[in-house]
């Protein structure tokens, strides 16, 4: 690993060749969040469609990647399917270190190939194999057989593929990492569709010095005391982020049947507890993380009716995942979460947005705006069958309906009616109802992510209105994430690397010029990504909330309307300020 | 005599985190890698079916040293081998002679294995990892 200098690899999926290429930009652009809009920008066109074969999918990691404790994330980036515009999504599984230890700072892939193919890379081979025999696969499945194709490297590799829905070029499409983890968000899944790649091979194959530094193996040896031997980290590996299902619904926070509760009794069944007591297998990690926050449920059927015959399937949980696929759809049995949760991961869809477009088109179907005919399977608040079966034909695109519903609640609701309950803020909601700056932050954020900022926090912990706190709050815990994702941190690490933490690493690291102008980096990227979203057509007064969010009552109270539109006005014009900023 | 080795005796409590994979590369082997280390990590089968760890399972005598021509690997006591790196020849033949594929290469044919000096231990944050104490009388076979 050379401080100074990214390498990074370019592959052109039409000719299936790769070039190696150095570029001299580490100190502006870090990694991460930061080395992908840089990419972005030399590779990307701005106003060319996403489906464009020449529009690039990135995938980055940061200078800490592979030498410290959860530096265990990669980012990716792309025109995203959803709005035609510049994004991001983040994943973990072993993605991050494999591509670390194949000697590269990114991949980058431009061009499509010419079938339905896999690419296989790593220190010192790349191979683009073409896989027609994939089409129509879960993405399941596709993970076993993958592993079959490519057995070099077990365990020291990572895979990435996309289900049905990628193909199928749905902007609620994911790519599946390593089975359990995800790049789920916006579509990714579609681009990778797109360029006829039904999977990508990570063989992390090499290996690296020893930063020079004396102090390196012992900052290393305390900050994995500090995320192993205290409480810091322990919420994420105990009950795990389930545990805020409770906390949430208490507090009427937690959006129930499509958003038209904020609390149920019915949260004793899908308790973060429950889920630990009824299903959970076991944990596992990230590459390089010894928290190990991921929660593998378990679910058998029977599936012969006279005999005892089983089958079981292990499905990971996470509190979004539950919100989406539980309260949002009145799914109050820790099973029917799951196994509508396996459907979702078969067929490739990001189950935050599925879970939060089957619940809009539920209410439609109360109201009369959709029948069978459209839905095919009866869609009803808290009936686990017919969500399984339309979780499949949500994802394989079954019909007009949904096919429209894959490109987005707020599409569907377009075309049907209904868009004052499609609980769409930028893209479709995140679990969490917690009052106005959720809803303003999310509906802004750049991924339109609840981690963007910790805007669902603030909400928790502020029952005052103070517009200009809260965006000042929102903009410098943005620019503190964006370091952290150029790093490439997990979030969950940020309680450990303080920008003292952080200066500490990087400087042990190699990278002590860095360390220099840390907090203008942060802001600099910050800056960087949203010039790059406007000018691929965003604009935040085009984005308008639907009345369903000004209906919710919280622990706060009712939401205060005039609040939430300032807000939303005056984040608005903050970001805008920093997109026409100088570069 | 007692002498130590590495035992993985709970990798059914394995995250699949690397973190042993990790820390032997870095203070043993001075490497920042998942490979050039003496444990290595893999699932069994995909992440479902759990994790192994690849590592010297101390054979005495080790079928590793026999072949060797150079005595760049020597019989430790208890089992397993001690390595003087300076004197491989990168010839490999160690690596078919391990009846359990604990040896592995880089790219350039260096050798990593095992020389349970018990420094992954410690990282292992679900004590999958534990040093047994060997107990041998002179010319007695260990078990």
């Amino acid at each position: 690993m050379n401080p100074e200098i990214f390498r990074i690899l370019v592959v052109d999926l039409t000719t299936g060749k790769g070039q190696v290429r150095k570029i001299d930009e580490r100190a502006n652009s870090v990694g991460g969040s930061g080395l992908a809009a840089l990419l972005f920008e030399q590779y990307g066109d701005p106003k060319r469609p996403w489906h464009d074969p020449d529009q690039p999918f990135i995938l980055a990691v940061g200078p800490l990647t592979g030498l410290f404790p959860l530096m265990s994330k990669t980012v990716s980036s792309f025109k995203s399917p959803y709005h035609d515009q510049y994004t991001e999504s983040h994943a973990g599984g072993r993605c991050a270190l494999a591509l670390r230890f194949a000697g590269y700072d990114a991949l980058v892939l431009r061009g499509r190939a010419a079938s339905l193919s896999c690419l296989s890379i790593g220190a010192n081979h790349l191979q683009l194999q073409p896989t027609g025999f994939m089409a129509g696969m879960d993405a399941m499945a596709t993970g076993k057989l993958m592993r079959r194709m490519f057995r070099k490297n077990s365990g020291h590799r990572s895979m990435l593929r996309i289900g049905p829905a990628g193909e199928k070029g749905l902007a609620m499409a994911c790519i599946n990492v390593d089975t359990y983890r995800h790049f789920g968000r916006l579509g990714g899944g579609a681009v990778l569709g797109r360029k006829n790649i039904k999977g990508i091979v990570i063989q992390g194959d090499d290996n690296f010095s020893l930063p020079s530094d004396k102090d390196y193996s012992s900052l290393v040896a305390r900050v994995h005391a500090m995320v192993t031997d205290t409480d810091m980290l322990r919420k994420y590996h105990n009950l795990g982020t389930p545990a805020n299902l409770q906390t949430l619904n208490d507090i009427s926070s937690l959006p129930w049947r499509n958003l038209q509760q904020t609390s149920d009794p019915g949260i004793t069944g899908i308790t973060g507890k429950r889920f630990a007591d009824e299903t959970l297998l076991r944990n596992g990690a990230c590459a390089g993380c010894p928290v190990g926050c991921i929660h593998i449920g378990c679910i058998r059927e029977k599936f012969e009716e006279k005999d005892n015959r089983y089958l079981y399937h292990q499905v990971a949980y996470d509190y979004e995942p539950i919100f989406a696929a539980g309260s949002m759809l009145g799914i109050t049995n820790t099973f029917d979460v799951l196994r509508i949760l396996d459907v979702m991961e078969k067929v490739g869809v990001d189950s935050m947005s599925a879970g939060v477009a089957l619940a809009w088109a539920t209410e439609a179907v109360d109201k009369g705006l959709l029948s069978e005919k459209e839905t095919i399977v009866s869609l009803q608040f808290g009936k686990t069958e017919g969500y399984i079966q339309a979780a499949q034909l949500l994802g394989t695109a079954a019909n007009t309906f949904y096919r429209l519903l894959g490109r987005g609640t707020g599409a569907a609701a377009k075309q049907y009616g209904g868009v004052d309950f499609a609980c769409v803020l930028g893209q479709e909601m995140a679990g969490y109802a917690t009052g106005e700056v959720f809803f303003a932050a999310q509906s802004l954020g750049f991924r339109h992510s609840h981690l963007d900022t910790g805007a669902y926090s603030y909400d928790q912990k502020h029952a005052d209105k103070d517009p200009q706190a809260v965006i000042d709050f929102l903009l410098a815990d943005e620019a503190c994430r964006c370091l952290l994702t150029s790093m490439v941190s997990c979030l969950f690490a940020r309680s450990v690397y303080t920008e003292e933490v952080l200066s500490d690493c990087l400087r042990v690291s190699g990278y002590a010029d860095m360390v220099e102008n840390l907090t203008s980096c942060g802001r600099e990227i910050r800056a960087r990504r949203w010039r790059l979203r406007f000018a691929t057509g965003f604009r935040p007064e085009q984005i308008s909330l639907p009345k369903r969010f000004y209906r919710v009552k919280t622990w706060k109270g009712p939401v205060d309307t005039g609040y939430l539109d300032l807000l939303k006005k005056e984040y608005g014009n903050r970001i805008a300020a920093l997109a026409a900023s100088a570069g | 005599m007692s002498i130590k080795i590495l035992t993985t005796p709970h990798m059914d409590r394995c995250i699949g985190c690397h973190s042993c994979s990790l820390a032997c590369a870095r203070l043993v082997n001075k490497k920042i890698s998942w490979e050039t280390a003496g444990i290595r990590i893999q699932s069994s089968g995909g992440l479902s079916s759990g994790f192994v760890a690849r590592h010297c399972l101390a054979c005495d005598p080790p079928p590793c040293a026999a072949v060797c021509p150079t005595d760049c690997l020597r019989p430790r006591i208890s089992g397993g081998v001690t390595i003087r790196r300076k004197l491989c020849i990168q010839c490999d033949s160690c690596v078919a002679a391990c009846p359990v594929d604990a040896i592995s290469r880089d790219r350039t044919g260096n050798i990593y294995l095992c020389i349970h000096c018990g420094l992954c231990v410690d990282f292992c944050p679900h004590d999958c990892l534990e040093m047994q104490s060997i107990k041998k009388e002179a010319g007695e076979e260990k078990l």
